[in-house]
């Protein structure tokens, strides 16, 4: 099952090289894994989508904990949350597919933030599945150059992730 | 004050209290040395490769209980640490391995004798360190100690960039460092534990299977005291061997791929297992879905919560220090007023004692060449069961683990994780250094041996007086044995050709040396070699053993833990 799993660690160096190190020599999957530090710089944040049986699950969730940088881990999965992620692509926008790639995209509340005589940049947030959707919906054809952050996510409501 | 780094380096292993630091110079690390010259509270052992400085600070930490130390210069002298890091991390010992490292402008510029220590040891270590600020120096050295001996203990490098060693800052040692991110449990939880008390009541067919983590927690007592009051039969890992006395009756001999029979059936076949700082380890249940085929519930103890559930399913998990679950566990159990079911634990008794008169370990000393269990037998009773024995990797080593009857922890020092060929000497050096008095032994084999040997000139330069006890089969018997079983008899490479005299080569490093070839002069050797006159000498024994004995009994890779070959049935 897929799983997104939200960790905070100390804000160092090395601190995101022992996560990946540790899911390459355990052949984990890491499907994204995004990080950046919090309002306290001292912290980072971390969300990292794997696929796993529960048994692997469980066994990442320890390992993560073990890790001696890492303060907190929440998966995500197991309760409600909201997961976001950013994409941006570089379609062509000439002739009649101009118009009609301008709809699409406000089809999908995505908004262009780059504008040339051919090519339109489109700037998307949502679930995957809406990111994905979008590309499905445009011809492959157009599609010049594509981005994307990888999920963050949080808990919903009173559920969250802090020291 | 203010204090150079390497200065601070220094004193915080002396505040430590630290006795021996294991190591070998080189340019990052020759600040260090410099301090470590003018300095007189620890005393250097410099070491003939690095790899034996790391092994040797391991034995410290493993006969001792206290963390090991070893000191290496930066690129090759880290290269060669690594295996020693491994070792260590693999049966989560608590070393402390400061690496120096070259000047921090030339990190990242390919300099001389640079590698990314950092990145190459951080799959084997508990946790690592580069200090980049002088003044962080003394707080990570804290860090280091606190973390490598506390939770599941482990390896922890701290790396040092030359010029850090040069600068000056003000030296204070914190007396502990907080951590938001460290904060491994010690108590079990309560309900769990009564729980498992509940559960161990009503067993029909009980087994505590007790590991490392009984050695390295230091609860054998209580552990003892658990088991006298169940009237339980006990298993021990190889890492467990000593966490209960091997000569106890309760006490059904290592299980595993190597174990007794008795042990063997017994956990295959036990209905409420209690796991105690063991691993689950393929080397111990065989094939996780043969052993998974009898309904038992399982019940472990663990200070590390990924040791739990992480190969077997279990139903009681209890996360903590051992020695604190144990004494709940054991004033639970005095408090309760159920008692273990007497007619159920006869008949279990009864079928185990059963299997045990198979007597599976039996062999036969006759005929004019020495058996490699008989030595060892020997070795045990010449010593009285009261040596420290180090041992290689190999047939040696299982031989080690099943004639030596070890009864106390911290007497069996050996490579059961990563079973590295080679720990056998320099772990006899930590251990002797350690305990100059004390009767320490390596058993080793012919190939594992040479893996290590230039420490016999160490052992010469610091008057260490191990007692070398070369099972000589002259083969890699282990290997040979595999290939014997399953590769139809074609020794691929497994032969030791163009061996030295030992004897020879333990005189040309100022040692004694005695080749013995027939059964009858076994014991007569290791007398000598443990008396008065040669208390003070490096002995080197060369045994020469049967070259085709096999380890037995043995549970074939993929096979099941019930389905063992024993030495009859060949
Ligand atoms: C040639 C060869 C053959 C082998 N054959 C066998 C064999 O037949 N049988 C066998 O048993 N092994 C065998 N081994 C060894 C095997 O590979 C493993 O090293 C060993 O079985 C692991 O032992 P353990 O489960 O006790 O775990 P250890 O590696 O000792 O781990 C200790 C466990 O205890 C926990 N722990 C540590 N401290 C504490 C504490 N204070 N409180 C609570 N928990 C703690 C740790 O988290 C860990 O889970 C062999 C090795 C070699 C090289
Ligand atoms: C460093 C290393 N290389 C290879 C091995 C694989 N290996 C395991 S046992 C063994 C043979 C050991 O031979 P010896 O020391 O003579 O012991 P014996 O089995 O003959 O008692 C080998 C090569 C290992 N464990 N460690
Ligand atoms: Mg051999």
């Amino acid at each position: 099952m897929r799983h997104i799993i939200s960790l905070l660690m100390e804000n160092e160096a090395g601190a995101l090289s022992r996560v990946a190190g540790l899911f390459s020599a355990r052949a984990y999957n890491i499907e994204s894994l995004t990080v950046a530090p919090t309002e306290d710089a001292t912290l980072s944040r971390m969300t990292i989508v794997t696929v796993g049986s529960e048994d692997v699950i469980e066994q990442i969730t320890k390992q993560l904990n073990k890790l001696v940088d890492v303060i907190k881990v929440m998966d995500l999965t197991e309760g409600s949350h909201i997961e976001r992620e950013l994409m941006l692509v570089k379609v062509k926008a000439v002739g009649l597919g101009r118009e009609e790639m301008k709809r699409t995209a406000d089809i999908f509340r995505g908004r262009i933030i780059d504008v040339t005589d051919s090519t339109y940049t489109i700037e998307l947030t949502g679930a995957g599945s809406k990111l994905d959707a979008f590309l499905q919906a445009i011809d492959p054809a157009f599609i010049i150059e594509t981005v994307r952050t990888g999920a963050s996510g949080i808990g919903r409501g009173e559920r969250s992730l802090k020291i | 004050m203010e204090a150079t780094g390497a200065e601070i380096v220094v004193r915080c292993l002396a505040e430590e209290g630290v006795e021996f630091v294991f190591g070998y110079p080189g340019g990052a690390v020759l600040n260090i040395y410099d301090e470590i010259f003018k300095q007189n509270k620890f005393k250097h052992v410099l070491v003939r490769h690095e790899q034996a400085a790391v092994h040797a600070a391991d034995a410290y930490a493993r006969a001792t209980g206290r963390v090991g130390v070893a000191l290496v210069t930066s690129g090759p002298g880290v290269t060669n640490a690594v295996t020693g890091i491994a070792t260590a991390y693999m049966d989560s010992i608590p070393i402390v391995v400061v690496t120096g490292q070259v000047p921090t402008p030339a990190i990242g510029l390919d300099a001389f004798q640079e590698v990314d220590t950092v990145g190459i040891t951080r799959p084997c270590v508990k946790h690592n360190f580069l200090v980049k600020d002088v003044k962080d120096l003394a707080a990570t050295m804290k860090k280091a100690f606190i973390i490598a001996a506390t939770g599941r203990p482990g390896p922890v490098v701290v790396d040092v960039p030359k010029d850090v060693t040069a600068h000056l800052t003000e030296f204070v040692y914190p007396a502990t460092v907080e951590m938001r991110s460290y904060n491994p449990v010690v108590k079990g939880h309560s309900g769990q534990m009564k729980r498992a008390v509940q559960m161990l009541l009503e067993a029909k067919r009980p087994m505590i299977y007790a590991g490392g983590g009984v050695v390295l927690g230091n609860a054998s007592p209580q552990l003892a005291e658990l088991t006298r009051l169940l009237g339980f039969p006990i298993t021990n890992t190889l890492m467990g061997l000593g966490g209960h006395p091997a000569t106890d009756r309760q006490n059904l001999g290592m299980l595993g791929m190597h174990g007794t029979y008795e042990a063997n059936m017994a956990m295959q076949h036990c209905d409420v297992l209690l796991a105690v700082g063991a691993r689950f380890d393929d080397r111990v249940i065989g094939n996780p879905a043969h052993f998974a085929r009898e309904q038992r519930r399982i019940i472990h103890i663990d200070v590390d919560p990924s040791s739990i559930s992480k190969r077997v399913k279990v139903d009681v998990p209890i996360v903590g220090d051992v020695q604190s679950v144990l004494t709940d566990m054991l004033e639970l159990l005095k408090l309760a007023k159920e008692k273990p079911d007497a007619a159920a634990q006869n008949s279990w008794w009864t079928q185990i004692e059963l299997w045990r008169s198979k007597n599976c370990l039996k062999y036969n000393q006759s005929g004019a060449i020495i058996k490699p269990q008989y030595v060892v037998e020997k070795l045990w009773e010449v010593t009285k069961g009261d040596a420290y024995i180090t041992s290689d990797v190999g047939q040696h080593q299982m031989w080690a683990a099943q004639y030596y009857k070890f009864d106390k922890p911290r007497r069996w020092i050996n490579s059961g994780g990563l079973g590295t060929m080679g720990v056998g000497l320099p772990y006899a050096m930590g251990v002797q250094l350690a305990f100059p008095d004390a009767q320490v032994a390596c058993i080793t084999g012919e190939s594992s041996i040479q893996m290590c040997i230039q420490e016999l000139s160490t052992c010469k330069q610091y008057r260490i007086p191990v007692k070398v006890v070369t099972l000589n089969n002259r083969y890699m018997g282990m290997v040979r044995q595999w290939q014997e079983f399953f590769y139809g008899s074609r020794y691929a490479e497994s032969y030791m050709e163009s061996l030295p005299d030992f004897v020879k080569l333990a005189e040309a490093y100022g040692h004694v040396g005695m080749r013995i070839d027939k059964p009858e002069d076994v014991e007569a050797a290791l007398k000598e070699a443990f008396s008065p006159a040669l208390k003070e000498r490096l002995v080197f024994m060369d045994f020469q053993t049967d070259q085709t004995e096999n380890v037995f009994p043995m549970v074939e890779g993929g096979k099941g833990l019930s389905e063992m070959i024993l030495a009859e049935e060949l």
